[in-house]
């Protein structure tokens, strides 16, 4: 593959990575625990989805078919998504989406930190300006994860299970495909480790063992969680093609 | 500066942010360059952030006010480097945000403190007590984090730093 090709999937990958996410956390809008994280989650899924405009704006630029973000939104079926497996899993309960949450956080703020650096300049300036925001989300996440995991017994109890039951999905970040090769940073891994291992000690939680990991999301190999998401999210496109507010 | 760009600085200070209305695009920082060339005005804006939905309304918004000022021919440019932050709020726009009763973005710093860190002291914009508590790190809107006073007790938002 070309080089613009493999700019071009990254491009897709990260975008489908915050656009899935950003979907999945936005469905907490109106049930969330409390007033003020309901408004928590619905701002990181604004900056989830508006980071993913900017990725897929760039996706736009390098197929230069003149295709625009909207049209990687709304346009493609679960064969084309890239994004990990993790973004697409269901919100569960609250554990449930502050362990995925706080997984995918920690991974996201060393991968813009990294990216901040990229040598290539349109990676670099949405890395940037995305790490700010991912700056807030990583700590709120952990924030949680501390307080649930050190809290009482019944919030104790469900925040190790959601650690654990969502532990196999965090092994794809860290097994490069081919077209990421020399574009994102590899060796993420041990950082990462380091930082979960912090916050759970933290939280009273035990770190799960690493064993099998799901894998498949950065190819197109999608759960049945996908297809669904994106039912929802283009059916109005899909139905009223070039519908205007 | 040539005449056509401070023309254009002056009718873009005018334009207010769609939800802070005492505070314009240029005391906010989104408007970056005005520049004249070739007989032309090139207006670069930047988001402040990546999913705040003013930015659009704002870009709307810029593009009116020029072509209702007859500055035609321009283009509007969006910029993403770099990237906005806090510290582009003039000192003009910080009093302004305070008067509104939103408390400005302390310092240049950030406010993305390490976990369970100490937080910053954030002086409420009623009463001047420092005697304020973080309810929330997300606000209202994407740029504001939520408090309280605790001497006067009314809740207040707060721009956080970015």
């Amino acid at each position: 593959m070309s080089d613009n090709t493999n700019r071009f999937n990254v491009a897709l990958h990260l975008g489908d990575n915050a656009l899935i996410l950003g979907h999945r956390i936005s469905e907490w809008c109106g049930h969330g625990p409390v007033l003020e994280q309901d408004i928590a989650m619905t701002n990181i899924a604004l900056d989830l989805i508006g980071q993913a405009k900017m990725y897929f704006d760039y996706a736009a630029e390098l197929e230069g078919n003149g295709h625009d973000h909207d049209y990687f939104a709304y346009k493609r079926d679960v064969l084309d998504f890239k994004n990990l497996l993790i973004t697409e899993i269901p919100n569960g309960d609250f554990a449930d989406t502050i362990a995925r949450q706080f997984y995918f956080d920690q991974w996201h703020f060393l991968l813009l930190t990294e990216l901040s650096k990229s040598d290539d300049p349109r990676l670099k300036e949405i890395a940037q300006k995305s790490l700010k925001e991912v700056t807030y989300h990583k700590r709120w996440s952990a924030e949680w994860v501390v307080r649930l995991g050190d809290g009482t017994d019944e919030s104790k109890e469900k925040s190790q299970r959601a650690i654990d039951d969502i532990w196999s999905y965090t092994g794809e970040a860290f097994k490069p495909v081919e077209y990421e090769k020399g574009i994102l940073p590899e060796n993420l891994k041990e950082a990462w480790m380091n930082s979960v291992k912090l916050v759970l000690e933290e939280a009273t939680l035990e770190m799960p063992f690493d064993e099998f990991m799901q894998e498949g999301g950065k190819t197109g190999i999608h759960t049945e969680y996908l297809g669904f998401i994106l039912a929802e999210m283009q059916f109005l496109p899909r139905a009223y093609p070039d519908a205007t507010w | 500066m040539t005449i056509l760009e401070s023309k254009a600085w002056e009718v873009l200070s005018e334009v207010e942010d769609p939800e802070i209305p005492v505070i314009s695009v240029v005391d906010l920082g989104i408007v970056r360059t005005v520049e004249e060339a070739n007989g032309m005005l090139h207006v670069a804006i930047t988001p402040t952030y990546s999913g705040c939905p003013a930015t659009q309304v704002i870009e709307d918004s810029v593009i009116d006010a020029l072509r209702d000022a007859g500055l035609e021919p321009f283009e509007v440019k969006t910029v993403l480097s770099p990237s906005w932050s806090t510290s582009m709020i003039s000192e003009s726009g910080k009093q302004k945000l305070k008067e509104y009763g939103i408390a400005p973005p302390a310092d240049d710093s950030t406010d993305k403190m390490a976990l369970m860190a100490e937080e910053r002291q954030i002086t409420c914009p009623n009463c001047s007590s420092k005697n304020t508590l973080m309810v929330s790190q997300f606000g209202s809107t994407p740029c504001k984090a939520h408090f309280k006073c605790k001497d006067c007790l009314e809740p207040f938002d707060y721009f956080k730093c970015l």
